[in-house]
């Protein structure tokens, strides 16, 4: 255990094991393929993933990891549906121009989705904001706001509440400060949330649909 | 090109397989007497697990690695093939074939017709991608090879290996296409067309019987420099001749004045030497007529190639080729649920990127390569 946890990052950690031996796995954003490595060599996944970036390709391809070097929304609509087992969103879903399509796209495309993100309502950044009067920086928003890859910012409360607008099910949620996993308050003390979904009802803007 | 690199390969050479029985080709046509020429690196091992299939491109040739004797430029793809390399000989078993059409040692337009005894000129029957690849298919098995590590090549070469996914699916274990298509664009065929042309054009051509007298070089001249335009980017080109004044002076008006017209010049008047003018309208409507998933769709294709893994490559500043044609390779590779892996390499040399561009390219191919190696074992 002390091992695994020497070699994972937390939210690798909480990803790995939401994902059972032998699965189907795409990776949207994947980096380095670091996650990818560790599930196909532990778990056996048959994993693949989507990267944009230059370096980060290039070190999937040492790890032996498959990946399209292609932007996130024109790599995902080349999947039929239903393509994988499990879909990853980790650290990426802020940062796609066209948020809500590519996560539509990603249930047409796998049976599960993980969506992991900084939690914007972090104490933290309550207390700069409400002190400094200056957008906060963090250890998982490092950025300032004239440098940050981020597009999107949202906290733990407002994607729940997105869920449910949209109907998916969240059937696991782990909220993490550091490597540390928060159970009380993970909006005002968890830095990063990550939530296992399934679409409970086709996607759609609230209606539901007939059964 | 150009630059010489230090081969540990050495001394390579040329072989060439004969086989008598016909052919079936594309067209419906036969096709007799065939020799077919190749290279081999490395060594094949006991379980004859490791052998590469590396194909070259529109005007390449079975010489893709090594020094031939007396010679001074290494074989095209050098860069990629020896001890060490991204296609490692010390590990791999590397096989570069010839084409059927051409004029480097296999059978095409200039070799003899076994019913005539002089060159075939057009009476050669038309071919087809496929039909290179079901030759190639002949020299394999004559190699005792029942399956291979891996088929590669760029721009033709990349036709090639597509063509032996899709026609000997079992027998290949891992393609790689670089800056190559499934099918050609009607710019493509434009560009080709305008080579046939001026060949065709050329008084010397003769409807193709020239083998007596004085062939259709400057036809084919041409052909070879409007080639080599489309190989380059609007980048490479002003790198490398920007508008640089000849130092030759002539006396004539319309004479090359700029560098780039001289050295088109060059590129033209070299290739006649080397290059068959007939091969030349064989080989280019081979490859505007190929079309791997014959107006179906590719997906079905490689859903027939179920444990195929595809490393696809493309180049930013190829034009000839665009990323989007390797693009449409990788999303037929998705539906079909295959093993792909797809780079877009950042590269300024347009087409000509996937003989020139080292070190992207090699980490890509050496990793994929061991990766799939490495899981068979």
């Amino acid at each position: 255990m002390n091992k695994n946890n020497e070699l994972f990052k937390p939210d690798h950690k909480v990803i790995f094991e939401m994902i059972p031996a032998g699965s189907s796995v795409l990776d949207l954003g994947c980096g380095n393929g670091e996650l990818l490595n560790l599930l196909n060599t532990r778990k056996n996944t048959r994993g693949s993933g989507i990267e944009v970036d230059e370096q980060a390709v290039r070190q999937c391809a040492a790890l032996g990891v498959s990946v399209s070097q292609q932007d996130i929304e024109n790599g995902l609509a080349d999947y039929g549906d239903k393509s994988f087992d499990f879909v990853i969103l980790n650290e990426s879903l802020q940062q796609v121009v066209k948020l809500e399509w590519v996560l539509k796209e990603t249930f047409r495309v796998g049976k599960r989705v993980i969506v992991g993100f900084p939690n914007f309502a972090y104490y933290r950044s309550r207390l700069q904001m409400f002190f400094s009067g200056k957008t906060p920086v963090t250890r998982s928003l490092p950025n300032m706001w004239y440098d940050t890859p981020n597009l999107h910012f949202l906290s733990i409360a407002d994607f729940i509440a997105y869920c449910h607008s949209r109907k998916l099910t969240i059937e696991k949620a782990v909220f993490l400060d550091g490597a540390r996993r928060v159970k009380l308050c993970p909006n005002f003390f968890a830095q990063n949330g990550i939530f296992l979904l399934r679409n409970g009802n086709d996607f759609s803007n609230g209606e539901k649909k007939p059964v | 090109m150009g630059e010489k690199h230090i081969s540990s390969l050495g001394i390579t050479e040329t072989k060439y397989l004969y086989f008598k029985n016909e052919l079936g080709l594309e067209s419906g046509e036969q096709l007799s007497n065939i020799t077919l020429a190749y290279e081999t690196y490395g060594i094949l091992n006991a379980e004859k697990s490791n052998a590469i299939l590396v194909l070259h491109a529109l005007t390449g040739d079975a010489h893709a690695a090594g020094y031939h004797q007396n010679e001074d430029t290494p074989g095209w793809w050098d860069l990629m093939i020896g001890p060490g390399k991204a296609f490692d000989t010390d590990k791999y078993f590397v096989v570069c074939s010839n084409v059927i059409g051409g004029c480097k040692g296999s059978t095409g337009p200039s070799s003899a017709n076994p019913k005539t005894g002089s060159p075939y000129g057009l009476d050669f029957p038309i071919i087809g991608i496929k039909d290179m690849v079901n030759a190639q298919h002949h020299l394999i098995r004559g190699l005792g090879i029942k399956q291979l590590l891996c088929v590669a090549g760029g721009s033709m070469g990349g036709m090639q290996a597509l063509q032996w996914v899709a026609s000997y699916p079992e027998m290949v274990k891992s393609a790689i296409p670089i800056a190559t298509t499934v099918r050609h664009s009607p710019q493509q065929i434009a560009f080709n067309e305008v080579g046939r042309q001026a060949i065709m054009a050329d008084p010397n051509w003769s409807e193709g019987h020239y083998y007596s007298s004085s062939p259709p070089t400057r036809g084919l001249a041409v052909a070879r420099m409007i080639g080599h335009i489309t190989y380059m980017s609007d980048i490479s080109m002003a790198d490398k001749f920007g508008r640089n004044i000849r130092e030759e002076k002539s006396d004539k008006k319309f004479s090359p004045d700029f560098e780039v017209e001289g050295y088109l010049e060059y590129r033209g008047d070299n290739f006649v030497k080397r290059f068959d003018a007939n091969s030349y309208l064989y080989i280019t409507k081979a490859l505007d007529k190929f079309d791997l998933a014959q107006g179906g769709s590719l997906e079905k294709v490689f859903r027939q190639a179920p444990g195929v893994r595809f490393l696809v490559i493309a180049f930013k500043s190829d034009w000839l080729y665009p990323a989007y044609q390797s693009r449409e390779i990788v999303k037929a590779c998705k539906q079909a649920q295959l093993d792909v892996s797809y780079y877009e390499i950042n590269s300024t040399y347009g087409h000509d990127a996937f003989l020139l561009e080292g070190t992207e390219q090699e980490h890509f191919i050496g990793n994929f390569l061991k990766r799939t190696y490495n899981e068979q074992k």
